[in-house]
């Protein structure tokens, strides 16, 4: 008798099959209940573009049945990440794990993009100096008239990817202390991620959570040792730099002492309620990994739990809310952001259409998918339209970018804020950063 | 090597013996299969078209992007919802009943099979290639062509989801009857194919029901319509005929569907049960009192437990069995067939009765058992479900039979089914990498089959005879019954290249077909 056993460890070399020895690639019972929540699905039909699909193809490489190829690798990489999947699984599969393990194991450059993020993930995210000179480069670019220039000169796809990004603003987050006093009665001692993109591109979203939560009665640490969530890194298969980052993270916030890890960006909240999961095998972190993970709480989740000591003030708005993956399917996190949008009084909120579907960002996704990303905005900016906002809130530097980004090329011309953001606005807030 | 089984009267007359090469004629012998090595499947195609010249066509027909040959494309399609594979050769996806029937003429001037394929969430092995092939996708087939309120009729590509339908029309107060618990992805095609049913069948009716009319591309690329958008049309109703007939008759590309009113009032209850004796009892006692549920629904512990581990919501994990009544209809009926549902409940011994206090807490009740089946996966690796059908009065026996079953076995089976129907659904679990455990699974299926129809009932609910139960059709069907559907399929297909090897107990087959994500041992197939 062939043992079916025998069968599965007979793997071919160098497949780095072990990685992929995942108990969640059996959890997944092939039901087909996830396809039509896969945008990738919805746009192109095809099986190998679902996450169905790409589970089906990690455990045939698992089993030695595929190579872990060029056309493997593509499948995978046109996947969002969104893990819209998962909120549509009966069985509580893990797919954005087995997606990350699958990319662990491609590791290498394959499109052409890739050796520069990966310049970019290694060199540049994990060090937050070198993130801000690299911004003000882009800034004094942007300013001094060599955009203008350049948009004359370069090939239309170059000035595409360039006209996502937004005006570097004027002024960084760099907050002035590492203690922020609660203002008010203290209620509680909470620390704050900067972040690397929202404390470049959206420093005033920054303020704006910092004052929120002082306002809230939150004394705030933002730990200067703190570094990128990782985020990024692993969604693209760099573990080895995500981990030691982690750490990084890990120490700098189990210092400062605190009740809760407040994050306002939902990709690296998701991310850093992960790091459990991507420290468990490591005997000096893995404790502490899970301690920290459970202090990891979205901003909105946080202060809806905490109550709101102060009450908000009238902002005459009409609103529309867009849920991002990784606060909706990957944080469970649906209910929070918008009871706190309604304690804002005057704030009409409208539901748009499918609003939990990506809106094609997906970290770097848009730079290295644009169709793909083009076709998902394209939808949701419909489904904003018919909405007739003024405003759509986007818990998320990504979805931000990319939904500014589409308002200038698609419209309907509408503005992007983060919730912190209206929140603040609602307060009034100016609380020294 | 395995120990071949050799196939016999029993249980394991599931099992053919398959040789290491078969040759296989199909078109006059223009086709070949070698079963080269064990495990990796090869065809090769003769006279008159190679292999790549057919893809070519194909790409012709459909374009580039949607012909797939790559072996890390079309092994996705080597699977549908049930355990059963095959890897076809070349997957197509037409966007257009134009394209179909050009893919259909070019298979045929190859002489190469072709399987129809929906959202493959089969649960039969009914969109398995198990001959290789082509499988033709029709998912890129998705667009609602016509919705008629005024005659209540929707007329739907095969792609189109399920529930999509429901949602173009429930603004107006209309809805699609057939609801299977993967109606948040199943195509209508693949219902068709079927004859899907669901939880609402108990008061609905099944596909056959509200099908009017179907396009279908016939096995020589024709395209006719059967049935119309009126009921009542004259002749041989052979729109009924290709309903459930498996992509074996045709390949649907348009269906025109019933739409119907929702009801005034709806009302669900979740009944407790410490044993499911009370339980099935209480559905016979359902029924018999006059009531007709628009569902009637059952779980065990064990798919209870599944739900809560997978996506809770909120059954109570240390129930031996709950039952949810949803009843339907003006709002007098309603609360008074719901009291009386509700005391029958606790005259068998319900130990908690719950209404749904609102349209929330009634979907989440739904929720739980339409995720059901997929739950399972967070109790075990592998489940095989069988679809047994005994008269509602033998339930409560059956279940116990099922009970012994597994005893018997020494396997754990979770219950999910359409009660009210007498529709059960035993989900056998196990693990396809322990050695032997297979064999035990589907001679414990064989088991419940044959109690099934000696109770005086059928070995397919709804979920179709596909691969995985067609050496069981001998159970219902006598050799004559068969010899006439034989006929009939012969009508339309007479080549017997559309999804070959499906429904008839032929030891025709070949090419390999393997039980994921382990082999089957060698020289057997299910």
């Amino acid at each position: 008798m062939t043992q079916p056993n025998e069968e599965i460890s007979a793997l071919p070399p160098g497949a780095g099959s072990a990685r992929l020895d995942l108990p969640e690639l059996y959890q997944c019972v092939h039901c087909g209940l996830c396809l039509d929540q896969c945008p990738t699905y919805r746009v192109l039909r095809l099986e190998p573009e679902s996450p169905r699909g790409r589970i089906h193809l990690v455990k045939a490489v698992a089993e030695g049945r595929i190579e872990p190829n060029q056309r493997f690798a593509e499948h995978l990489d046109l996947c969002l990440m969104c893990r819209a999947c998962e909120t549509a699984c009966p069985s509580g599969v893990h797919y954005g794990r087995i997606a990350e393990a699958a990319r662990a194991l491609l590791g290498p450059p394959r499109w052409p993009g890739r050796a520069l993020a990966l310049l970019c993930f290694r060199h540049l995210l994990p060090y937050p100096t070198r993130l801000r000179w690299m911004a003000s480069v882009l800034r004094l670019y942007q300013r001094s008239g060599a955009q203008r220039l350049a948009s004359r000169l370069v090939p239309r796809r170059i000035r595409e990817m360039e006209s996502l990004l937004p005006a570097v603003p004027a002024r960084f987050f760099s907050p002035s202390s590492e203690i922020f006093p609660a203002l008010g009665e203290r209620r509680t001692r909470v620390a704050m991620l900067s972040g690397c993109v929202m404390s470049t591109l959206f420093g005033a979203v920054n303020e704006a959570t910092l004052s929120v939560l002082r306002l809230n009665g939150c004394e705030v640490v933002i730990p200067r040792r703190q570094t990128c969530c990782a985020a990024l890194n692993l969604h693209n298969g760099e573990t080895m730099m995500a981990k030691r980052m982690a750490r990084k993270n890990i120490d700098a916030f189990l210092a400062a002492g605190v009740e809760s890890v407040i994050v306002n960006a939902a990709g690296c909240g998701a991310a850093m309620k992960e790091y459990a999961h991507l420290l468990r095998d490591d005997p000096e972190y893995a404790a502490k990994a899970e301690r920290f993970s459970s202090l990891v709480k979205d901003a909105s989740e946080f202060l809806w739990e905490l109550g709101l000591a102060l009450a908000p003030r009238r902002v005459e708005l009409r609103v529309t809310y867009q849920d991002p993956c990784h606060l909706a399917h990957a944080q469970r996190i649906r209910s929070q952001p918008r009871a706190l949008l309604r304690a804002i009084p005057g704030l009409e909120i409208v539901e748009m259409a499918a609003s939990d579907r990506c809106c094609g960002s997906a970290g770097i996704y848009n730079l290295t998918h644009p169709d793909m990303s083009q076709e998902l905005l394209r939808e949701k900016m419909q489904a904003i339209a018919a909405t007739g906002a003024d405003v759509v809130v986007a818990p998320n530097p990504g979805c931000m970018l990319q939904l500014d980004y589409g308002a200038r090329r698609y419209g309907p011309k509408i503005k992007v804020l983060h919730l912190m953001d209206l929140l603040g606005q609602s307060y009034g807030a100016a609380g020294p950063a | 090597m395995a120990p071949v089984r050799q196939p016999d009267a029993g249980a394991s007359s599931a099992f053919v013996q398959l040789t290491e090469t078969r040759r296989f004629a199909y078109a006059q012998g223009r086709f070949k299969f070698f079963a080269s090595g064990l495990f990796s499947f090869s065809a090769r195609f003769v006279k008159p078209m190679s292999r790549q010249d057919l893809i070519d066509e194909l790409k012709e027909i459909v374009g580039d992007r949607y012909v797939l040959s790559a072996k890390e494309d079309v092994i996705v399609y080597e699977q549908d919802a049930s355990i059963l594979q095959a890897m076809p050769e070349i997957v197509a996806l037409p966007a257009d009943v134009q394209q179909v029937s050009a893919v259909v003429k070019a298979a045929r001037r190859s002489g190469v099979p072709i399987v129809p394929r929906g959202s493959g969430t089969g649960l039969a092995g009914g969109a398995v290639p198990a001959e290789g092939g082509i499988v033709l996708s029709l998912a890129r087939l998705d667009r609602i062509l016509k919705i008629d309120l005024a005659n209540r009729v929707a007329v739907v590509e095969p792609g189109v989801i399920n529930l999509d339908i429901t949602k173009a029309v429930a603004a107006q107060g209309f809805f699609y009857a057939p609801d299977p618990s993967s109606q948040a992805a199943c195509s209508i095609g693949g219902n068709v194919a079927n004859n899907s049913g669901g939880p609402h069948t108990l008061a609905y009716g099944v596909t056959t029901n509200h099908v009017l009319g179907v396009e279908v591309v016939l096995s020589d690329g024709e395209i006719v319509w059967l049935g119309a958008m009126v009921p009542d049309a004259p002749g041989y109703d052979l729109c009924g005929a290709f309903v459930g007939s498996e992509g074996t008759l045709g390949i649907v590309t348009k269906v025109a569907v019933r739409l119907m009113a929702q009801r005034e009032a709806v009302s669900t209850l979740l009944a407790v049960f410490d044993d499911m004796d009370g339980a099935t009892r209480t559905v016979v006692d359902i029924t018999a009192a006059g009531i007709i549920p628009a569902a009637l629904e059952l779980m065990d512990q064990l798919s209870i437990e599944a739900v809560e581990r997978g996506a809770p919501v909120g059954y109570p994990r240390d129930a031996a069995a709950v039952l949810l009544v949803e009843i339907e209809g003006v709002t007098e009926h309603t609360q008074r067939a719901m009291n009386l549902a509700s005391a029958l409940c606790a005259r068998n011994g319900a130990r908690e009765v719950k209404k749904a206090k609102d349209d929330h807490e009634r979907e989440l009740l739904w929720k739980g058992r339409k995720g059901a089946f997929g739950a399972l996966g967070t109790i075990t690796p592998n489940y095989y479900v069988q679809d047994g059908v005994v008269p509602r009065s033998q339930l409560p026996r059956i279940m116990r039979t099922v009970a012994d079953i597994g005893k018997r076995y020494g396997l754990r089976i979770a219950n999910v089914f359409h009660a009210g129907d007498g529709n059960l659904h035993p989900n056998i679990l196990f693990d396809l990498r322990h050695p032997g455990e297979l064999e035990r699974v589907i001679e414990a299926g064989a088991a419940i089959l044959r109690a099934c129809v000696d109770a005086g009932g059928s070995i397919t609910g709804e979920h179709g005879i596909g691969l995985e139960k067609k050496a069981y059709i001998g159970l219902l069907f006598n050799d004559q019954d068969l010899e006439a559907m034989a006929r009939l399929r012969q009508s339309f297909d007479p080549e017997r290249r559309l999804n070959p090897a499906k429904i008839f107990p032929s030891p025709a087959g070949c090419g390999e077909l393997r039980v994921g994500p382990a082999r089957m041992p060698a020289g057997l197939w299910i």
